[in-house]
């Protein structure tokens, strides 16, 4: 595989830039100048589209095959979004128009759209407020335990702690050290799968400022104690903050309200069908109940009694801005798009099969390979490679195999609380097809793997680049392409 | 297998006592879950530890985990040969893949910890 710059020809052009037509003295002044040669590739038109149309064939997403990545929801994106982010009314929109004089009366769809969507998150969450702003699922925990810590201090509540369990998403304890807590583990119940309610019991006090869930868990299991669990967070005015990544699994099932979660996020790019992946744009809302609305970052979208919206930013409790403009605007009109493409009974259905799919394939794989917690699972399971690994063919072995068969690898060694971790969810747009297509290739992977474990060392073989060298990679990383003649 | 001349924590690190330090790295079994160690961010000297809280950062290609200390004191020096070499973690972690050295310790926190055999019996528990 060869970089653009190795194709470069001395003197060939794509473009050819014209004169500068403007008068007057234009040129950057002396002290700024370049003094080398930019060094720029000297390509034709055709040159550079063979070269990228070359590396987008070499691509792996969920346009070209099954990418049962766990706890990411890789789903399918409808392409019918695309075309209404497309609409020229919102795609040439500028940002600054709802803040000036009588531009909001020019952008009243875009802030109905938001408006609307911040109420269908509240039906769908039952909360009572949202904000669309954060732009990332991780940013949308940041804001969330932001608004929380403003809320303890509005209290004077001397809080300094936040309580997760063991097999929450990483960014969880992040997010709750920027914000200013100390984090601390809770365990696992390894019988039940999930968070070990005597555990927290012993932990949570007065000093306990929050206790973060993620439900489905990591495991891809149920937690059913969340009556418990929020009283208890809540005798000590500690607050339940609901991680959504895994929606996918509960919608038009089970809201968050409900279950007495005072703080949710929502990931708009794993559940509501906008692009995932490639580092976003992503949208990660947060929706929170009546006694923290006060604490939402502005601006707010408001409705007034004329039934025009215009965008608010009097909130002196509030946390202040936390993202440029109002999110990421073409990421919220394709929720907004796609929830009201599937209705009420279409989300309901999304998580009916997402779940359904799941456990298809978890019990189709069940002979093959470890099922550390073998109960109903939710939209993803964890499966362990521990008895290939007794072969010497461990989880990274498998996922390198199943890219020579055309599947895009689960998740692995994730959680971290199960060792030799195959973490798959298959998500609702995939068919029985592809999933049997699926299981059988993992099948054949078990088989393979005891009858010849020495064949998996050249795993994959069907890549532009067989096995990489991780632990190299990452001792000794080396970022910069050397030129040549450079 | 695990070496009996030093102590083990629940959090699988080992401390071998030397006359007035204590020798503190992870155990085999540690080392084998994370598998290849990529980066080691080590407490400086200088700096006192408690016992069971964190004081540094493990990566490997696997996961970034705490470091924490199994017991409390002052950190006497850390193996800043681990910086260029961390595979030594790897390749001997009761040896040459030490992590820091504690002085001013205490010797019945020591005494508290797991013997190699309690440690062994641990490890079986937690399968």
């Amino acid at each position: 595989m060869s970089v653009i710059y190795d194709k470069s020809v001395p003197g060939r052009r794509g473009v050819r830039l014209p004169r500068s037509d403007v008068p007057g003295h234009t040129a950057i002044p002396e002290p700024y100048r370049r003094r080398s040669a930019l060094n720029l590739c000297e390509l034709s038109e055709l040159d550079v589209v063979r070269h990228f149309t070359a590396l987008s064939r070499k691509n792996f997403g969920v346009d070209t095959g099954f990418y049962p990545l766990g706890s990411c929801t890789m789903k399918y994106n409808p392409k019918f979004t695309e075309k209404i982010a497309q609409l020229d009314g919102f795609s040439s929109l500028h940002p600054l128009l709802p803040q000036l004089r009588r531009g909001g009366m020019l952008t009243q769809g875009a802030l109905a759209v938001l408006y609307e969507l911040e109420s269908m998150l509240c039906e769908i969450c039952g909360m009572d407020a949202f904000t669309l702003h954060p732009m990332a699922g991780a940013h949308g925990e940041l804001t969330g335990m932001m608004i929380i810590a403003a809320y303890h201090h509005d209290k004077e509540n001397n809080k300094t702690e936040v309580l997760i369990p063991d097999e929450s998403h990483g960014t969880n304890p992040s997010s709750a050290a920027i914000a200013g807590y100390s984090t601390r583990p809770v365990p696992t119940n390894r019988k039940t799968g999930v968070l070990d309610l005597e555990a927290l019991k012993d932990m949570i006090g007065d000093q306990t400022a929050a206790v973060m869930l993620t439900n489905p868990n990591t495991l891809g299991i149920f937690n059913a104690q969340i009556r418990e669990i929020a009283d208890l967070a809540h005798k000590h005015d500690a607050l339940l903050y609901y991680d959504g990544a895994n929606l996918n699994a509960i919608l038009g099932k089970f809201r968050p309200g409900d279950g007495d979660f005072d703080v949710v996020h929502v990931n708009l790019h794993k559940t509501f069908g906008t692009p995932h992946g490639g580092g976003g744009p992503g949208a990660g809302p947060v929706g929170v109940k009546k006694h923290l609305v006060d604490f939402l970052p502005i601006s707010r979208v408001v409705k007034r009694s004329d039934g025009t919206h215009a965008l608010d930013y009097d909130y002196p409790k509030s946390i202040g801005y936390i993202a440029p403009f109002y999110g990421n605007f073409s990421v919220c009109l394709k929720a907004y798009a796609y929830i009201l493409n599937l209705g009420a009974e279409g989300l309901s259905q999304v998580a009916e099969n997402a779940v359904l799919n799941a456990n298809y394939a978890m019990h189709c794989l069940k002979d093959d390979f470890e099922v550390p917690c073998l109960r109903t699972c939710m939209h993803e399971f964890v499966i362990s490679a521990s008895r290939q690994a007794e072969n010497g063919i461990r989880a990274l072995d498998i996922a390198k195999a199943l890219i020579d068969r055309g599947f895009h690898p689960p998740t692995v060694y994730f959680p971290l609380i199960v060792k030799e971790s195959m973490m798959v969810e298959p998500t609702e747009t995939e068919s029985k097809e592809t999933l049997d297509a699926f299981v059988g290739a993992m099948k054949d992977i078990a088989r393979q793997s005891r009858e010849s474990s020495e064949s998996f060392a050249g795993a994959p073989q069907s890549t532009p680049v067989g096995r990489l060298d991780e632990t190299r990679a990452a001792r000794q990383m080396d970022f910069a392409y050397a030129l040549s003649g450079a | 297998m695990t070496p009996n001349d030093r102590k083990y924590s629940t959090t699988h690190e080992w401390v071998k006592v030397d006359g007035e330090l204590a020798v503190v790295g992870i155990s085999d079994h540690a080392q084998e879950a994370l598998g290849d160690i990529t980066f080691l961010e080590l407490p400086k000297a200088g700096t006192s530890v408690e016992k069971g809280t964190e004081c540094g950062v493990i990566e490997s290609v696997k996961a970034a985990s705490d470091i924490y200390s199994p017991i409390g004191g002052e950190i006497a020096e850390a193996n800043d040969a681990l910086e260029n070499a961390p595979e030594q973690v790897n390749q001997s972690p009761y040896d040459t893949g030490w992590l820091f050295k504690v002085k001013g310790i205490d010797h019945a926190e020591i005494d508290a910890l797991m013997s190699a055999d309690d440690y062994e019996t641990f490890l079986k528990e937690q399968e």
